[in-house]
């Protein structure tokens, strides 16, 4: 197997480990309905991470999805109560996402100040304005909302498609064919790997650098959508700390911090691992909150110790 | 020898370019704002100054600025020693959850109330010496290395509660209490705790050689090394300040609520204390420390957060503002946002 | 052809779009083509591979050969056409590699040759390589000239830069030499022997230096302070020997990239050697490296001194203290008072214009920073020192001010080993001088019988 590949791979080894684990520990864990609960439960967080596959691949960081994911929701929570049709709402505020996104993108690359730092600011700016509009949770309403938290797909098994996961899927796919079959997604990988060459090799550098925060914007907002239709709710806090499960769901999916290398894929099953171990403390009911931090944390460290040796003898390999 | 010839009397510098000058001093923005917006309270909230005395205590808004920031403004300082390293902190808040557990744990199994202030600091040093490890002797990126501690050190500091039972355990110790609303004379007493750490940075910082070190490496890792500096021990250093600095404010904000609560003790701090940094002048791409710019920062966030208070504003607005201060200070540093700025200008265009 | 700051670069650069030129045309042809953007240079058929390879190592061959030119399908990429088209380009240069696989697992050497397949469009007419053999050694270099002799055979012109003379005369037909900006010299390789070359490139300009041979008391003996057996690094230098005695300074010489800087930065332990042993003081250094150098009084000037030399932010009274103060270690700051003399006494030393020495070295101008470098050195009191091109960038003024510096320190038991392109310089100071060629060294020649013939002919050769 190419040994690009192998970052990949060993992401799906480790989640199969863990699922393999779990049904061995308990019984009714090896089913369809717990991998269905796990995509539908973590489906917005794997949305917004998605975007944010993009954002790291460009060697670049986006600290402001989860206060997009909550904005989005507070906002959609008002235009229902003003009447609005979901879907009207939604395809609003994918195109805010979006626009915020591209403003934050041209900031960076204007500017010339680091993605931290301005996304950071972002993530300050949405949400308080999460708080001016709302102080708690609003309701949504619309007969749609029902109709779409009902909708789901069968799968073999007991298990079910939930739509919030439907519709993460058809984002993944639309991630996938981006990254990979359009000339965008070249130019991200390009400067994520190498900026100086990108830029000489003919890569139009503002241009590309606001489309790639344009998409996690977009993507973050998609995720907002969905977590506000799945919860039925807008709430203020929605989304508080997506955005560290969102770079730990692309960093244990394979994806380099440093850019330039990884796969959206992977990011699903990166989203995946945190879901499954969640899950699987969930099982156990004794266990606690702690375990989850202290082994979402060990993870993400044998992940880097990994990465390093990867990309360390990478570059050994071709070094003068 | 040749020697360069003697320059022409300078005329008088153009107004313009005096302010040119001054506007190129990182620290002249954060005093700015702060200034601003203590000004905006005067008008806004009528006795904003006012200092009282009420039970032999200093009181007022001005203090209560000054009281509510100590823990940030200690924090960013260890924040700005490993920026000025090119590095970045974000493990800082989940250290002080650790030090809050370590500090109720011994609290309840009765240690001297003093080792248990040095065991604290000893949390925050290993923590530390763990970040340390990671980002100068693995290399691994700070931002990630960091993220690790971010991520379990909550967990951690919920595993330590949980060792001797209870959730979110409280305790009485009158030298927790002193410390947090206590006072020595007139002044807070967590005032002078934070004064004296920040004379004590200042000298490690400015009185040793290490401050000029620490810039070389955030400078120049490779002149650094070249000029004989060991760029990875100074690395390591700066980590190890941020984490005592961290236990400091643990300290501190877990004395004030007399409970370990790993989950949202300090939550966020990180994100003021990074920008409290960079509103002082600090740039996340290594270089100068401003430790007073640093303070300066701190006081401009708490005074944000303090002003929307006794404004009447409600608070959820504090958010907001904070975010539009800081990308305008941002924007004010930037070089080519001022240029642009300037080039739009009537009369200004050459 | 042609030495630092002829403006080979600048050259290539408008050539290929990278920068606008304001005089001249490019006529193709004998068409006038315009040529103002990297894309216009390849739409007129003019592809360029620059010295650093510029092509994303994490991404694959066929990638990076077909970034920005991707076939596409109902709008996405087609990479069945795609991987078809690399596999076309490589062919072309017969290379057999394996293009799926990411670039950086090759070597630089084949990474080189497909920087040359991508600026190989289908149609490209002419084909600009700036230093193509920096980085390869002599196998690979060999097969690129077997592909470089294709591709003239089928019809291709070939820009050929570089300063390695032997190669130069393997595979080009005519030479032009360029030096400070104007081109000196051109005809065709009979009609430019090897020797007219060198004096081409290495000029007659005059400078303000003395007779110094005659000037220069006999080399001095005794037990050298520095020596180096043996030492070499693979890719990088062959293994050489030398040795430094006190009072005694040592000059480099050789034409860009005979290995120089990594002469120097061997011997001061910048760069790990991976045979040989270096002694300082009769000591065996077991792991050199900068500091322990340092600490054994041996200091450094690098020649590139933006990314490893100054640091732009820290004022000049920082940079002119930093090593010094390395060697006193943290504990023991120097008394601004302390800092400030030595300050002054470099800046009024080395004449360097600064007004003020609180600004940031960045502000100052190259030459004025080359100072600041050197009084980094000077000041931690060393027993020996290494010079890295110190003339880089000084004005000629400055220059002279220099060699009496060198030739002061000497005399006072300092030590010198001296790499610079300045060979007039060098015969001035240096009691003897060693000559590289091609990252070997190929001679050393005593300082009583150097002069320009004798180093150019060493250098050369012949």
């Amino acid at each position: 197997m190419s040994e690009k590949y192998l970052p990949l791979a060993a992401t799906i080894a480790v989640f199969l480990i863990l699922f393999v684990a779990g049904g061995l520990l308990y019984n009714n864990f090896f089913s369809t309905l717990v991998i269905g609960d796990i995509l539908a439960d973590n489906a917005f967080v794997i949305i917004a991470a998605i975007g944010t596959t993009f954002v790291i691949l460009s060697g670049g960081i986006d600290l402001s999805i989860g206060s997009m994911i909550g904005f989005v929701g507070v906002v959609m929570a008002n235009l229902d109560a003003a009447g609005w049709h979901p879907l009207a709402s939604a395809a609003m505020m994918i195109a805010f996402g979006a626009g915020f996104g591209a403003l934050q993108g041209f900031i960076i690359d204007f500017c010339e100040i680091q993605p931290f730092i301005i996304t950071l600011a972002g993530l300050f700016l949405l949400r308080g304005a999460c708080f001016m509009i709302n102080l708690d949770a609003v309701p949504l309403r619309h007969p749609f909302v029902a109709a779409f938290a009902d909708a789901s797909l069968p799968l073999p098994g007991d298990g079910f498609l939930a739509s919030s996961a439907i519709v993460m899927l058809v984002a993944l796919a639309a991630g996938i064919v981006i990254a990979h079959w359009t000339k965008f997604g070249a130019d991200v990988y390009a400067i994520g790997g190498d900026r100086a060459s990108a830029a000489l090799m003919g890569v139009p550098m503002r241009r590309t650098i606001v489309k790639i925060y344009a998409l996690g914007g977009l993507y973050s907002a998609l995720g907002g959508v969905v977590y506000a239709l799945y919860t039925s709710s807008g709430y203020p806090l929605a989304g508080q700390g997506a955005e560290l499960s969102a770079i730990a769901a692309v960093v244990l999916g394979g994806t380099l911090l440093t850019g330039g290398v990884g796969y959206v894929a992977g990011t699903l099953f990166g989203g995946m691992i945190l879901g499954l171990i969640a899950t699987l403390i969930n099982f156990n009911g004794s266990l606690n909150g702690a375990w989850i931090m202290i082994s979402g944390g060990l993870l993400l460290f044998l992940f880097i110790v990994l990465q390093r040796f990867l990309v360390g003898s990478l570059r050994a390999r071709s070094a003068t | 020898m040749n020697r360069p010839a003697p320059s022409p009397p300078p005329t008088k510098p153009a107004l313009s370019d005096r302010l040119r000058a001054v506007a190129r001093h990182r620290m002249v923005w954060p005093a700015l704002a702060l200034a601003l917006i203590l000004i905006v309270d005067g008008f806004v909230s009528p006795g904003f100054f006012a200092i009282r005395i009420v039970e032999g205590r200093l009181f007022g808004s001005l203090i209560d600025i000054l009281y509510r920031a100590m823990p940030t403004a200690v924090v960013a300082l260890g924040m700005a020693v490993v920026i000025g390293t090119k590095g970045i902190d974000l493990s800082v808040g989940s250290i002080i959850a650790i030090c809050g557990a370590v500090i109720a744990w011994r609290i309840h199994a009765g240690d001297p109330h003093f080792v248990i202030l040095l065991l604290a600091l000893g949390a925050g040093l290993l923590c530390g010496m763990w970040n340390g490890l990671l980002v100068a002797v693995l290399e691994i990126q700070p931002i990630i290395a960091t993220l690790i501690l971010m991520v379990s050190g909550r967990g951690i500091g919920l595993m330590i509660n949980l060792i001797y039972g209870g959730t979110n355990p409280s305790f009485t110790s009158p030298l927790l209490q002193g410390l947090s609303v206590g006072h020595i004379g007139l002044v807070p007493t967590r005032l002078i705790v934070g004064a004296g750490i920040f004379l004590a940075l200042w000298l490690l910082v400015r009185r040793t050689a290490f401050g000029l070190f620490l810039e070389a490496v955030g400078g120049s890792p490779r002149a650094a090394r070249l000029a004989g500096v060991n760029a990875r021990l100074i690395q390591y250093s700066a980590y190890l300040v941020s984490g005592l600095c961290a236990a400091a404010a643990g300290v501190i904000l877990t004395a004030d609520t007399h409970t370990s609560d790993p989950v949202s003790e300090g939550l966020y701090i990180e994100l003021d204390a990074i920008l409290a940094v960079v509103i002082g002048g600090g740039s996340l791409a290594g270089g100068r420390i401003y430790l007073g710019g640093t303070i300066l920062g701190a006081l401009v966030i708490q005074a944000l957060t303090t002003s929307i208070l006794t404004s009447g504003l409600p608070p959820e607005y504090n958010l907001v503002v904070k975010a539009v201060v800081v990308i305008v200070v941002l924007l004010l540093q930037s070089a080519n946002a001022r240029a642009a700025v300037v080039s739009v200008l009537p009369g200004r265009r050459k | 052809m042609g030495e630092n700051g002829a403006g080979k670069s600048t050259l290539i650069k408008v050539m290929t779009g990278a920068v606008r030129g304001d005089a001249g045309e490019i006529l193709l042809d004998g068409r006038a083509v315009r040529v103002d953007s990297p894309g216009a240079a390849r739409a007129a058929g003019i592809g360029a591979v620059y010295q650093e390879v510029n092509l994303v190592p994490t991404m694959s061959v066929t990638k990076n050969l077909t970034l920005g030119r991707q076939p596409r399908r109902f709008g996405l990429i087609d990479w069945r056409r795609a991987r078809a088209a690399a596999r076309q380009k490589l062919a072309r240069l017969d290379l057999r590699i394996d293009p799926e696989r990411p670039l950086g697992s090759y070597s630089v050497a084949i990474q080189q040759l497909v920087a040359i397949a991508r600026a190989l469009e289908d149609d490209a007419r002419v084909l600009v390589l700036d230093e193509p053999t920096a980085s390869l050694d002599a196998n690979e270099t060999q097969r690129l000239f077997g592909i470089l002799r294709d591709l003239k055979k089928r019809g291709l012109a070939i820009v050929f830069i570089s300063h390695f003379i032997d190669q130069v005369y393997q595979i080009a037909d005519r030479i032009t030499v360029l030096r400070n900006g104007i081109r000196v010299g051109v005809g065709s390789i009979a009609e430019i022997p090897p020797l007219q070359l060198v004096s081409l490139m290495l000029g007659h300009e005059l400078q303000e230096v003395e007779q110094a041979a005659a000037d220069l008391q006999a080399a001095p003996t005794g037990e050298p302070i520095l020596t180096a057996t043996g030492v070499g690094r693979r890719r990088v230098m062959e293994p050489f020997d030398l040795e430094l005695r006190p009072g005694e300074v040592v000059g480099l010489a050789g034409l860009l990239g005979s290995g120089r800087t990594e002469t120097a930065k061997l011997a001061f332990g910048a760069l790990r050697p991976d045979s040989g042993e270096i002694r300082i003081a009769g000591r065996v250094v077991l792991a050199p490296s900068p500091g322990r150098s340092l600490r054994l009084g041996v200091t450094f000037c690098p020649e590139d001194r933006k990314s490893e030399g100054i640091f732009a932010e820290l004022s000049v009274r920082e940079n002119i203290g930093l090593a010094l103060q390395a060697r006193r270690g943290w504990l023991r700051p120097l008394s601004r008072r302390e800092q400030d003399r030595l300050a002054r006494e470099m800046i009024d030393k080395l004449a360097i214009a600064t007004s003020d020495a609180e600004k940031p070295v960045g502000q100052l101008s190259g030459g004025n920073q080359q100072k600041v470098i050197l009084a980094r050195s000077l000041v931690s009191g060393p027993r020996v020192l290494i010079l890295d091109e110190p003339t880089r960038g000084i004005d000629v003024g400055a220059h002279a001010e220099i060699v009496t510096l060198i030739r002061g320190l000497c005399a006072q038991g300092l030590a010198l080993l001296v790499a610079s392109s300045e060979l007039d310089e060098l015969i001035a100071v240096s009691h003897r001088i060693v000559v590289l060629r091609d990252r070997k060294k190929v001679g050393e020649i005593r300082g009583a019988d150097a002069t320009r013939e004798r180093i150019i002919q060493t250098i050369a050769g012949a």
